[in-house]
């Protein structure tokens, strides 16, 4: 008997914005249950695989496998009710909507039913039930966070995909952040996370995928580079 | 807590109660059917010229409410949404004068029909995005003039259809009052029921889960995709569901006006819908009947002045769009949050 395919398998992928090339051939695997950073600077393309992912930016070349299917090319909404939930780095609401409604709304479009409710949102971000009739548009930057995070577990995703999430936050604001994915990450959901921040990333990992220029440059446990300053230093050139 | 900071706290709690209680006073007042009231004594109050006016407002209310069911709510700028009132005008008029069907079956036939031929266009037309959508309803509506100028034999042609039988009424006469009420003034009172109707069902479908899925897409189409929603799919009923609205506000017009013709369903028509819908605030649910109003008490007015009415109403659109960006209602709601300000302060 083989072994179950991972949950999500990306294969040689290829992503352009028109004539220019992002990604090149970028290969990484996330198996259920893992938190799996990429790491790298602004423009490596992290965003872009990102967006490959959820089929935003369809791929040029290569396979996205989604528990064995390849979904390279698939509508957003479907790749979404297959169960991978995006949240983007802008981390915006539907402003006009109240943040039940934002809620809402992303529980009525995956139409996906599981352990994530409205009130389990609310358990894991208790300023949201405070605000829930408050509209989006009147939010901070972290309420803001909070919410797109919140309503994209109310597609209950196998697959949560993160980018930049404690991007232009106070530290304070990444702090609580950073409790509340580390809750999500216990309560088994599977995490690709796009970071910039090294202490941030290294303190949700399990692995990290190091990227430069559209490749793959390091793959391995995020405990390597978390004990390895000299290798720390050497991959991202702090 | 001492007593004189109780005695200090007491009024001042009190006085609040009392403002809230008057707040909620005032936003419990039936408005849209005080509104709908007064507009039925028109044929009473008014000249016959009043009623003519008021039925054409209540009218182009529908027309514009129902555009704006794209434009405001799902964010999808149509230059060709007079083409479903045409078919809605068309198939209402060739059913009773042709064939001589009722009014009451000729009515829904006339939005089904318009319903029908938006999903045809409606299936193509969401397929392109911003700009190109615009242009594609436009081919479409002009495609809807093409025929209706040149099928003789079913349209009427270049003469259309005129003299299309009015509705039967005479059960009005049983309500006290009517009696004396001509024919054209029944009409204005049946079109202002059915529109009231109408606005009411909009409302509900603004206000539904449907409409917010509509909201999401208008705000952000990508970030509705990724969130599970077939974005396309929720533009499509949309635009069937404007169509068909379009249509039954052209069947009303073909009967008000005494007969279809294929002036109509130009491409101007469609201009000046989307005028009144700005005029009044795509933001606002009354916001295309507020420009509906407006726009046709101004023609009349300043019709009386001068012959250059397009030159006026460029001028105003000019003001509004860089004054008051949220039009005639989004203006007042600026004016009224302002004052509201103040006596808080």
């Amino acid at each position: 008997m083989t072994a179950p395919p991972p949950l999500l398998a990306i294969e040689g992928l290829h992503a352009a914005y028109g004539l220019s090339r992002v990604l090149f051939g970028i290969s990484l695997q996330v198996e259920a249950g893992e938190c799996v950073c990429l790491l790298g600077r602004n423009g490596v393309g992290k965003t872009t695989t990102m967006r490959s992912v959820m089929g935003l930016l369809p791929p040029t070349g290569g396979h996205i496998l989604w528990k064995g299917t390849d979904i390279a090319g698939w509508a957003p909404h479907r790749v979404a009710r297959a169960g991978i939930g995006f949240v983007p780095e802008d981390r915006r609401v539907f402003a006009e909507l109240t943040v039940w409604e934002n809620l809402d709304v992303a529980a009525r479009a995956a139409r996906r039913d599981g352990k994530w409710t409205i009130d389990a949102v609310y358990e894991l971000f208790p300023i949201l039930r405070e605000l829930r009739n408050r509209r989006g548009g009147f939010l901070s930057g972290g309420e803001q966070q909070m919410l797109t995070i919140a309503r994209t577990l109310m597609g209950n995703p196998e697959l949560l995909l993160l980018d930049e999430p404690s991007e232009g936050l106070a530290p304070l604001v990444v702090e609580a952040l950073l409790h509340n994915i580390s809750a999500l990450k216990e309560q088994g959901v599977t995490i690709l996370l796009a970071e910039q921040g090294v202490d941030f990333s290294l303190a949700l990992a399990d692995r990290v995928y190091v990227l430069e220029k559209g490749r793959i440059r390091h793959a391995g446990p995020a405990a390597e580079l978390r004990n390895d300053q000299e290798l720390r230093n050497r991959l991202l050139s702090l | 807590m001492t007593a004189e900071a109780t005695a200090t706290v007491l009024p001042r709690a009190a006085a609040a109660a009392t403002a809230l209680r008057r707040r909620a006073v005032f936003s419990r007042i039936p408005w849209t059917l005080i509104i709908f009231l007064l507009m039925a004594t028109v044929p009473w109050v008014g000249s016959r010229y009043d009623t003519f006016l008021a039925a054409q407002i209540t009218i182009d209310a529908l027309f514009a409410v129902s555009l704006n069911l794209l434009l405001g709510t799902t964010g999808l700028i149509s230059f060709g949404h007079v083409a479903y009132f045409g078919v809605g005008a068309y198939v209402c008029g060739i059913l009773m004068k042709t064939y001589g069907v009722a009014f009451y079956l000729a009515f829904p036939a006339a939005g089904l029909g318009a319903a029908l031929f938006a999903l045809i266009a409606g299936y193509f037309c969401v397929r392109l995005i911003k700009l190109y959508f615009a242009m594609l309803t436009l081919a479409f509506s002009q495609i809807v003039w093409a025929i209706a100028y040149k099928w003789n034999d079913v349209t009427g042609g270049d003469q259309g259809l005129p003299e299309i039988p009015y509705p039967h009424l005479d059960w009005m006469s049983a309500i006290p009052g009517c009696g004396d009420l001509s024919i054209g003034a029944r009409f204005y009172l049946l079109t202002l029921l059915l529109v009231a109707v109408s606005l009411a069902i909009v409302h509900r479908v603004v206000r539904s889960p449907f409409g917010r899925v509509l909201t999401t897409i208008r705000d952000n189409p990508e970030r509705a995709a990724f969130l599970g929603i077939n974005v396309r799919l929720y533009q499509l009923a949309a635009f069937v569901v404007a169509g068909g609205l379009a249509g039954l506000a052209g069947a009303l017009y073909g009967i008000f006006s005494r007969g279809v013709f294929a002036d109509y369903v130009f491409w101007s028509k469609s201009a000046e819908i989307v005028i009144m819908t700005i005029l009044g605030g795509t933001g606002y649910f009354w916001g295309p009947p507020v420009g509906a109003a407006a726009l046709v008490w101004l023609n009349q007015v300043i019709t009386d002045y001068t012959q250059y009415w397009s030159f006026v109403l460029g001028a105003i659109l000019l003001a509004l769009l860089f004054g008051f960006p949220g039009g005639i209602v989004g203006g007042l709601d600026l004016l009224w949050q302002r004052l509201k300000r103040l006596r808080n302060a």
